[in-house]
């Protein structure tokens, strides 16, 4: 993987950052399941929460591979912060991309810059693989929408000022901007998660919530179609990044781990079969980074590849996150299964990675209805040509 | 247009294999595509006749055939030219 020569440059800025602001607190954010508002105001100052935009509307102007790269260092750090990034990152591309000039003037600026925080919520307590079964409804009333439902384990809605919401209405699937002070919607915490426990999770309420016909996002029966499935698409491109992250983290801290633990008289990096899981995850960290690389070379390029390509992506990177976390843990031993190590967060939060912005099992069956439509296709011109 | 309705054609085939597309066919209304598609579809009328689709063009008379995109291309592509010489 060939990176420009300002690629290393931000991947070094964002590597410092992480080790700096990070890393060091990661574990503490974990246990006491919050992120400080200082931090977010220095990911804010660095510009990174603005990676999406463009530089005309406030923000970083990063290309797609830069924007993986901040993924991967802030994820090396700590998931539930890349998961910020994540979700603050889908609602801005979303206005950006399908927003009106109104809405982008309002609003881009600010998520740009941090001066708001955007969220995503789309998942319900019945609605999760299925996106067509929100039951939450968007009822027209004179010059506005009565949005009313329940939002169910939205990333950062502890924190978001604004959320890209989406109803059913009688037109179709919709997607809203509802700002947080609007009456009608109650905020409630989520605690006690597996994983990503600082990643300021809450369920919505919407009781009769008024919202202005401005405020909807693309054309009604567009939300889940063409609104919800691009910023998804930058949901599973950030996540597969951030799985790069836990996994490289994983193998930076056995490597410092086996390097200084003696069992049987010996360094645990002596042991062979100690060896050949550090030899699986250096592996595994390589393919994963690749494949997050090319999708997003081919993001960069408009390709319409490019989305099958990240849920390939998505799909290989959380699945050795989770493997490489599961090794780290069983090298570490019982100092692995203890908070003191930062390991077995590494291990919660990779869990979490193989089951949100499409489980494995839904990433499968589109991998494997895109392969089989493409040799379809082959079968069906060679069959017409003979 | 029918260069860009010949394309239109290719890409269809590729994510609707198996199945015949005639220019005036609802693609979909008939259900033929999965959740992915649609975005994949403005992909790739964006990188390939090099236009930008936003907010305005939601509509799905612009999307539902390949009729229907190969007009939409042509007054995009109309649009962007008196744009450039301007």
């Amino acid at each position: 993987m060939e990176l420009t020569f300002e690629q290393q440059r931000l991947r070094t800025a964002f590597r410092e950052f992480a080790d700096a602001h990070i890393v060091p607190h990661a574990n503490s954010w974990d246990r006491v399941e919050r992120m400080p508002a200082e931090v977010v105001r220095q990911l804010a100052s660095m510009g990174y929460l603005g990676a999406v935009l463009p530089a005309d509307r406030g923000g970083a102007g990063f290309n797609m591979v830069e924007f993986g790269l901040l993924n991967e260092e802030l994820g090396r750090g700590c998931s539930s912060i890349r998961s910020l990034l994540t979700v603050h990152s889908m609602a801005a591309l979303a206005i950006w991309r399908w927003g009106t000039e109104a809405q982008k003037a309002q609003w881009l600026e600010k998520l740009g810059q941090g001066q708001a925080i955007a969220a995503f919520a789309l998942t319900e307590p019945e609605a999760g693989s299925d996106a067509r079964e929100i039951r939450t409804e968007a009822v027209v009333s004179g010059d506005d929408f009565l949005l009313s439902g329940h939002k169910k384990w939205i990333t950062f809605a502890q924190m978001a000022d604004l959320f890209l919401v989406f109803a059913r209405s009688q037109r179709g699937p919709c997607a809203f901007l509802l700002e947080r002070d609007t009456p009608g919607l109650a905020i409630s915490p989520v605690h006690g998660m597996l994983g990503t426990r600082a990643s300021m999770m809450a369920e919505l309420h919407l009781e009769q919530c008024r919202v202005p016909k401005r405020n909807l996002v693309g054309a009604p029966g567009f939300g889940l179609s063409h609104i919800a499935s691009s910023a998804l698409d930058c949901g599973r491109y950030s996540v597969a990044w951030g799985c790069v992250g836990i996994a490289q983290a994983c193998l930076e801290t056995c490597l410092q781990y086996t390097g200084q633990r003696k069992q049987f008289g010996t360094l645990l990096r002596d042991h062979q079969l100690v060896q050949r899981m550090i030899a699986r995850m250096v592996v595994g960290v390589k393919a994963a980074r690749l494949l997050c690389y090319h999708a997003g070379q081919l993001k960069d390029a408009g390709d319409p590849t490019s989305m099958i390509e990240t849920s390939i992506a998505k799909y290989y990177a959380c699945r050795t996150a989770a493997e490489i976390a599961r090794d780290a843990v069983q090298i570490h031993g019982a100092n692995g299964c203890s908070s003191e190590y930062p390991v077995e967060r590494f291990y919660r939060d990779a869990k979490i990675m193989e089951i949100i912005e499409g489980s494995n099992e839904i990433q499968e069956i589109t991998i494997a209805q895109s392969v089989c439509q493409e040799v379809a296709d082959r079968l069906h011109l060679v069959k017409v040509e003979s | 247009m029918e260069q860009a309705k010949e394309k239109l054609r290719a890409f269809l085939a590729r994510h609707i294999a198996g199945r015949t597309i005639a220019d005036e066919d609802q693609i979909f209304a008939a259900g033929f595509v999965n959740s992915m598609f649609a975005m994949q579809l403005v992909l790739f009328l964006e990188k390939n006749f090099k236009i930008a689709i936003g907010n305005e063009d939601l509509e799905l008379k612009n999307f539902q055939s390949i009729n229907a995109m190969a007009e939409l291309i042509e007054r995009k592509t109309a649009h962007s030219e008196i744009g450039s010489n301007s």
